[in-house]
């Protein structure tokens, strides 16, 4: 399976070292179906590839992925200016359940570099489409600098129920300082209606998971996006290997439920 | 009064508790009123009281001489601000200060301190529930540790091959 | 099915009808003290006369006593080795100003011949097929590869002490589908190949042959072969009831014999080598000098290298005891759900491959043990 060639459209600086960049495919072809959560190989030139997931459906055949300097590629990758190619393969694995959102309590909760899969979600919330009973965005990160989407956080948090938390910040900062257990700890929630969308250091979901189940939140209710070394991102390279599943084609959305007896099995 | 003893009721701290120890503790609270930047408590002064806020965000800070104030965290309605009033030397080990317009509840912890002395029920009982207070925030100040969101390796795991 | 019996003085007729029919033969051959799989251009390529003595951590050649051509039990290699490519060009890259262009390498996939292949390496061929064939996406290298194959079975009449394929329900007998099926015979100054054929081509093959009809006593013979090698195992220290070995690993993610284990592997990838169902790989990206041209190239890989679980920040699986622990479970537990059987078909090769001689069949025993106190 080889790559198809995508050019840069646009390309944004979040802060030092992470961007997002609007892609579209460098001779015409079909869009292809993607949905949120779902994620696509991306190849620097001579360096390799990664797994970047969907941080914007656009529907037109072009992808939105924000990248932060991880590794060798990840730093190529951010190297690309506008109108720079990279190759891409995708999309794949399954992304977020929309179709349970309608009528649900939707609580998104993101960490870090976790809102990226999150964003398409909050974005086709804003326009109207999936129709949850209400919506509760609940973002963690390092520090206000360090978060993605600022201006778009800013806009969603007038329609939106959001809370941001930052682990430090100056107090002029208008968000929470602390970690994001707390106002997920706080958030008043209806347990038999609740869905839970959670992506970001596993670590972070896991602290999550914990006050949602003492919450009462039931853990099909519960829905995590992973992450795993990945190379082809089609179930033969056996690296993505997490208990029973992989991660690139059974995940990387998986509901706690199914996942429960693998998630807190250490070095699995 | 009444008002006082109403409101405590609505709060997790307080859920419960008998009716007696609740007008009692109702006893040994005000409303008040903090105007943004105003301090609610003051490194190494005295801990008489103790808060429940009811509306508005607090900052837990601590000065810095080479930074200025350092704030550790922000505390927000419903949260519970302060515990050195339950133990000696009942001195403030950090600052607090309002950022917004906040309204909360001073419990007068020298005369809670008094009468939990006297009845080691009431003592214990609130106690446990101080005790809950203090490992959410240290579990979360555990959190804030990790530093979860940095792409650097945490400084303290062993150096893995 | 008529059943066929071809004389040993025969067999290179066969290898030749093979090769006449466009077929690259590959088989059983020595070489480096072993006897390893390549290609066959005549019967004097086999190991004719050639078996082993295998057990934990040992293999050597061994004469045998008579002129048997298939008389040995599995060594190093597997057929996997043909089908799954141990390293393969995927695509190669060139750059062109701010584009680039990406071009799929071409194969010449040789339609090949399988001479001599016992069933549990049968069961592992379709193991594969399940992961690169049969699953929601397909492997083309190895699909074209497997789609032109021809396979010739040998019942297993001879084997080692470290096979326990009777345990895993994958031989001696044939039990899965193949072109030719054989057995080899020998009773006294009688060197024979009782044959039969399992799919048209299979037949076509066969016509060319010169063949006689099997009697009563040639099956007889035949059945017996087989059967006492069956004994031979199930009598052996490695015949062990492997129904529960999925819930027994899904029971035991925290037993100490991990830890024991851990205390002898070298974490050296051996066994993931050797063994003929492992699949894992990855993909080695390059440049050339110019930075212009770069290539992609896929390779075997281990679950027992630091590497093969790396995240950002580090290994998920940074200990020999997390490593082991993954390839046995995934061996034993998690193929099932993952591929509907077992990724072990009781070969032993990754008994008689591991340099410290860490034995698969007495680690199940060992986490048994443990478990019951």
């Amino acid at each position: 399976m080889t790559p198809a060639i995508y050019r840069i459209d646009s390309r944004v600086e979040e802060f030092p070292g992470t961007c997002t960049v609007r892609i579209s495919p460098e001779s015409a072809g079909g869009a292809r179906r993607c949905s949120a959560g779902q994620f696509n190989m991306l190849y620097a030139f001579g360096a390799g590839e990664v797994p970047i997931s969907m941080s914007g459906l656009q529907g037109d055949g072009s992808y939105v992925h924000t990248i932060r300097i991880q590794g060798l590629v990840t730093r190529a990758l951010h190297r690309l200016n506008e109108g720079d190619s990279l190759g891409v393969r995708g999309p794949f694995g399954c992304g977020w359940p929309m179709d349970k959102v309608a009528g649900r309590q939707l609580l998104v909760v993101a960490g870090g570099l976790g809102m990226a899969p999150l964003r398409p979600i909050v974005q086709a919330l804003m326009a109207g489409s999936a129709r949850p009973a209400s919506v509760q965005l609940f973002y963690g990160a390092r520090r206000p600098q360090e978060m993605l989407y600022a201006a778009e956080v800013e806009q969603w948090s007038r329609a939106l129920k959001v809370v941001t938390t930052v682990d430090h910040a100056d107090t002029g900062w208008p968000g929470q300082i602390g970690v994001i257990t707390k106002p997920l700890g706080a958030a008043s929630v209806d347990i038999e209606n609740a869905l839970v969308f959670l992506c970001g250091p596993e670590v972070m979901m896991r602290f999550c998971i914990q006050v949602l189940l003492a919450k009462g939140v039931a853990t099909e209710a519960i829905y995590l996006s992973m992450e795993r070394n990945m190379k082809c991102a089609i179930g033969h390279c056996g690296h993505c290997q997490w208990g029973p599943n992989f991660v690139c084609k059974d995940g990387p959305v998986f509901c706690y439920r199914d996942i429960r007896p693998w998630f807190d099995i250490r070095a699995l | 009064m009444r008002g006082i003893q109403q409101l405590l009721q609505q709060h997790a701290l307080f859920q419960d508790l008998p009716e007696a120890d609740l007008t009692l503790i109702g006893g040994c609270g005000e409303n008040c009123v903090y105007n943004a930047g105003e301090y609610i408590a003051r490194e190494n002064a005295p801990a008489d009281f103790f808060y429940v806020i009811r509306e508005g965000r607090v900052a837990v800070e601590t000065y810095m001489p080479n930074h200025g104030a350092l704030c550790l965290q922000t505390l927000h309605d419903g949260d519970i601000f302060g515990w050195s009033w339950l133990f000696p030397p009942y001195r403030w080990t950090f600052d607090a200060r309002a950022l917004e317009k906040v309204r909360a509840v001073r419990l007068d912890g020298k005369c809670l301190r008094q009468k939990c002395e006297e009845d080691p029920r009431l003592g214990f009982e609130l106690m446990k529930r101080f005790a809950r207070i203090v490992t959410e925030r240290l579990q979360a100040t555990r959190l804030q540790l990790l530093d979860v969101y940095s792409s650097e390796r945490p400084r303290t795991a062993e150096t893995r091959q | 099915m008529q059943d066929f019996v071809l004389l040993a003085a025969n067999l290179d007729r066969l290898i030749q009808a093979l090769r006449a029919a466009g077929y690259q033969v590959m088989g059983p051959t020595l070489r480096d003290g072993a006897i390893v799989y390549d290609e066959i251009h005549a019967v004097g390529d086999l190991p004719q006369g050639w078996g082993d003595d295998q057990e934990k951590g040992r293999y050597r050649l061994k004469r045998r006593q008579d002129g048997a051509y298939f008389g040995y039990a599995a060594g190093p290699h597997s057929w996997k080795k043909f089908l799954q490519l141990p390293r393969r060009p995927v695509w190669q890259a060139q750059k062109t100003g701010h584009s680039m262009q990406i071009t799929a390498a071409v194969e010449t996939v040789p339609a090949m011949a399988f001479l001599g292949v016992r069933s549990c390496e049968l069961h592992a061929i379709a193991a594969q097929d399940r992961v690169f064939v049969t699953d929601q996406y397909r492997n083309d290298s190895y699909s074209q590869r497997r789609a032109k194959l021809f396979t010739v079975a040998v019942n297993c009449t001879s084997a080692a002490a470290t096979c326990f394929c009777t345990s895993m329900q994958t031989g001696p007998g044939v039990t899965l589908p193949c072109d030719l099926e054989m057995t080899e015979v020998i009773d006294g100054a009688e060197h024979f190949f009782l044959l039969r054929g399992g799919s048209a081509d299979g037949e076509e093959i066969l016509r060319q042959l010169p063949l006689s009809p099997a009697t009563e006593r040639h099956h007889r013979l035949a059945q017996d072969a087989v059967r006492r090698t069956a004994e031979q195992m199930a009598q052996g220290p490695r015949h062990f009831d492997s129904a529960d070995l999925q819930a027994l690993l899904y029971r035991n993610y925290d037993s100490p014999s991990w830890d024991q284990v851990a205390d002898r592997c070298l974490s050296c990838a051996n066994c993931t080598m050797a063994c003929p169902t492992c699949f894992c790989s990855t993909v080695e990206d390059t440049t050339d000098l110019s930075g212009d041209h770069a290539e992609r190239w896929e390779r075997w890989d281990s679950c027992f290298t630091g590497d093969f679980s790396y995240i950002s920040g580090g290994a998920v699986r940074a200990d020999t005891r997390s490593r082991y622990r993954q390839w046995m479970t995934h061996k034993l537990a998690t193929w099932y759900d993952q591929f509907g059987s077992s990724g072990c078909v009781g070969c032993g090769r990754c008994i008689a491959w591991c340099p410290v001689g860490i034995d698969i069949t007495e680690e199940v025993q060992r986490i048994r043990e443990a478990e019951s106190g």
